[in-house]
């Protein structure tokens, strides 16, 4: 493989190709750093890129490979979203209010990568503290659809989505509160993979919706996902919500039999308001399924139309109490010469914050108020628990859920800013998911007549990611979908 | 939402909004709220409420000091501090 071609490869062939010595870290790396700056000005992508961290590390990645090291990501690549603390880089989370916040530690997960020998790019773009669909929402200027740069690359994690999309970085990884992960992977034609809730630490995770937050990987292949999602896994104590399951080896199933899988199609998600050129890109991957061994019937998740406004509930509910500790006091942003304590932290709070992240921590203050929280809080947990109801009973005979991952393609930028409730719309099919702590995955799965990327959704029971990158895995066997790239990437 | 509403709520949410866009953020979460008030409808009567997909409850750890002390490295990422503490504006006179 010549070196100007690296960037094609997936992770897995790239660890390939390390372990062979075809090229060394250092080689890599600096061909990713060349890449992110000749092109990124284009997609804004990341908001920092760690040049001389990446060098180092690469220096030393390439010393372990020298010595037979096999950690599973060594000398690889990667990039994280900017809500993941790096000690010592800044980590913004996409706001004016951590603009200057450089943390003193590194998220649970950041340590796993570099554990696993794993080389950090930099830091991805992403829509504040993680609210948004459509990147749009960031300090730092949205990030481009890589496939159609009047496009958003969807959100929250729009930059990371982004950075695999246009091969400024092998993988990336992301967080999940709503479809932060699946959504922008859907709108830019790579693979999201958001696990079980617990599954991944979110020790170190800038904090939004604690009770629906998860980390997980966006790549080019669900191998590739595998092969992350076995660093980023497990327990941890530090975590309170981290759930002590036995972490299997994510790549040993990849190839297994899908004869016999039976495939569930919710009747809820393919009803008005999804886009015509999109419902069949669903369904021509579903005969890619039936031709696979699978056996296929519709379901009904009933609540599902209750998903938005539980979620619209419940995560302001849990944010406001969150971001109350962006006071101006400890770290992060602080107003000019404050008058006194309470001017300190309302002015802070109201020049470091973006409009959206101010208008769910308005709407959670409201639900958590005295008088509302049984109207609003209490009524949307008990809607929470119908919706992960629905779920248990569709688990009783079929063993995974598989529909859109958005109810249309990229849409352009600027088309949804002004009205924040059309937006929320935007994460319909992804939000029960959350709600109900489930897995899910999304793969590509074909583009429209315009050219824009559509994505296939995969929900699995709890703690079924093998599955899922099994039944992902075998999909992207027989297409090749996830091996288009943006027309303009060379 | 009324205006006076949205001062109320600024308050408890220590946000500074100011009289000129207090109608626009009056305007958008009066949208948010009608979005949400579809779960009015539902049947809900004797279900639990649910605040973890799993029904964990919080794990305890053993009553032991575990952190070192990092007091320098976290102040000095602060807007202010002084000998060791966090400097604010004077609450009393």
């Amino acid at each position: 493989m010549h070196s100007t071609n690296l960037h094609q490869l997936t992770l897995a062939e790239l660890k390939q190709g390390l372990k062979k010595q075809a090229f060394s870290s250092v080689e890599l790396t600096q061909h990713y750093l060349e890449r992110i700056q000749r092109l990124d000005n284009q997609y804004n992508s990341f908001i920092s890129v760690c040049q001389e961290e990446a060098l180092s590390m690469a220096k030393q990645a390439d010393t372990q490979l020298a010595q037979g090291d096999e950690s599973a990501l060594c000398g690889i690549p990667i990039a994280h979203k900017d809500l993941f603390c790096t000690e010592g880089v800044r980590t913004s989370c996409g706001s004016k209010m951590l603009d200057n916040f450089t943390p003193p530690y590194n998220a649970a997960i950041v340590d796993n990568c570099i554990n696993a020998g794993a080389v950090m790019l930099g830091k991805t773009n992403m829509d504040e503290f993680a609210m948004g669909s459509s990147n749009e929402n960031s300090f730092y200027g949205p990030a481009k659809n890589p496939w159609n740069s009047n496009c958003v690359p969807g959100g929250s994690s729009g930059g990371s989505a982004a950075a695999v999309a246009a091969q400024l970085a092998v993988a990336a990884t992301a967080s999940d509160t709503g479809g932060s992960i699946r959504q922008p992977a859907s709108f830019c034609g790579v693979t999201g993979l958001k696990p079980t809730y617990g599954r991944v630490s979110r020790w170190g995770m800038v904090a939004y919706a604690s009770s629906l937050d998860q980390a997980g990987p966006i790549t080019k292949t669900a191998e590739d996902a595998a092969i992350m999602l076995n660093v980023l896994a497990g327990f941890d104590h530090r975590d309170s919500t981290s759930i002590d399951e036995p972490k299997p080896d994510y790549t040993t199933t990849l190839s297994d039999s899908l004869e016999g899988l039976r495939i569930g199609l919710p009747k809820e998600y393919f009803s008005d308001g999804l886009d015509s050129q999109v419902e069949q890109l669903i369904q021509d991957a579903i005969k890619t399924y039936e031709a696979l061994g699978a056996t296929v019937k519709e379901i009904s998740l009933p609540h599902t139309h209750l998903a938005v406004p539980a979620y619209y509930v419940i995560a302001p509910a849990e944010c406001s109490a969150n971001l109350s500790r962006f006071d101006g006091v400890r770290y992060g942003y602080r107003c000019e010469d404050p008058k006194d304590l309470e001017d300190l932290y309302k002015r802070s709070r109201a020049e470091g914050f973006g409009e959206e992240v101010k208008r769910r921590i308005l709407v959670g203050a409201y639900a958590l108020s005295a008088g509302y929280y049984d109207a609003y809080y209490r009524k949307a947990q008990q809607v929470r628990r119908l919706i992960k109801q629905d779920f248990d009973a569709a688990f009783n005979d079929i063993d995974v859920i598989a529909g859109p991952t958005a109810p249309s393609p990229a849409f352009e930028l600027g088309a949804k800013t002004k009205d924040p409730v059309s937006m929320y719309l935007e994460d319909i099919y992804t939000l029960p998911t959350n709600l109900a702590g489930l897995p899910g995955i999304s793969i590509p799965c074909g583009v429209t007549k315009e050219n824009k990327p559509v994505g296939l959704q995969l929900t699995g029971h709890y703690f079924s990611e093998a599955k899922l990158l099994n039944i992902a895995h075998r999909y992207q066997q027989e297409t090749d979908f996830h091996q288009h790239t943006a027309p303009a990437i060379d | 939402m009324e205006a006076n509403e949205i001062a109320k709520l600024a308050q408890l949410a220590r946000i500074n909004i100011d009289s000129e866009t207090a109608g626009d953020v009056a305007e958008s979460i009066t949208s948010i709220l009608a979005l949400v008030d579809q779960l009015q409808a539902a049947d809900t009567k004797g279900v639990a409420p649910m605040s973890h997909p799993m029904d964990a409850v919080q794990r305890l750890r053993a009553d032991k000091v575990t952190e070192p002390d990092q007091r320098a490295q976290l102040q000095a990422i602060a807007p202010a501090v002084e000998n060791g503490l966090f400097l604010v504006p004077k609450v009393i006179d």
